[in-house]
């Protein structure tokens, strides 16, 4: 939701069925991690994602996919010999 | 374009799941699996031992340019249907890490193609997440050994 457009924290609780204090203590987690990032308008707080962060988490896996996709492309240019 | 190699590792889950498709006739796919001197160049390990059938076992050993031994892997195989299935134990010897098991399924998708399904399942979610974070945690680590190398060259 957040990445389309950044949001109020009432415009993102009336989505979710949950209470709107529990939204609430997600979103400050993911502020808190930085996920999200917080932008005051007026008497509105926006939120919006953090690519950059969102990035990081997404890179964490990529080490360990690019270690099986090495092996494999190996696996394939070795075997394309035998064909 | 779209990631050749695919992995699933759900949160909170003691498994995962490599995906990978092939340019290669099913039977050639295998046959990477199979033949000691093939697995060698593709692991980039030396094979000790692969007996690719029931009850058999496997060792694999990586020694580094100055011969100390580096890896040593080894495990045992539970099933070995040629084409469709290997099931097996994964150990590395020497280190924390608890023993994984190890499913292949090899599929047939045309006569040129074919995919691996490589299903693992770890001890626990957090083993499971820090061999997720091994290569991860090594490239920073070679990473700082580059730049304390650097720095060290400034000296």
């Amino acid at each position: 939701m957040v990445a389309s457009q950044a949001m109020t924290a009432g415009a993102i609780a009336s989505n979710f069925d949950t209470a709107r204090p529990t939204v609430s203590k997600h979103l400050q987690i993911l502020t808190e991690c930085e996920l999200l990032e917080q932008e005051q308008n007026g008497r509105e707080i926006y939120y919006h994602l953090n690519p950059q962060k969102i990035k990081e988490i997404a890179d964490f896996i990529e080490p360990f996919r690019q270690m099986w996709d090495d092996r494999f492309n190996k696996l394939e240019a070795i075997m394309k010999k035998y064909k | 374009m779209e990631q050749k190699t695919k992995i699933n590792a759900e949160d909170g889950k003691q498994e995962l799941v490599i995906t990978r498709e092939f340019d290669l006739p099913l039977e050639l796919l295998f046959k990477a699996y199979v033949v000691p001197e093939i697995v060698e160049q593709w692991m980039g390990t030396k094979v000790l031992k692969l007996e690719s059938k029931k009850h058999g076992s496997y060792q694999f050993e990586t020694s580094d340019a100055q011969g100390n031994v580096v890896f040593r892997a080894n495990g045992v195989i539970h099933e070995f249907n040629p084409n469709q299935k290997i099931s097996r134990t994964f150990e590395m010897e020497n280190t924390p890490f608890d023993i994984q098991l190890e499913f292949l399924e090899f599929e047939k998708l045309t006569d040129d193609t074919s995919k691996l399904h490589m299903h693992i399942v770890y001890k626990s979610v957090a083993l499971r997440d820090k061999m997720l974070a091994l290569p991860f945690a090594q490239g920073i680590n070679m990473a700082h050994n580059r730049l304390q190398n650097s720095l060290d060259k400034l000296k």
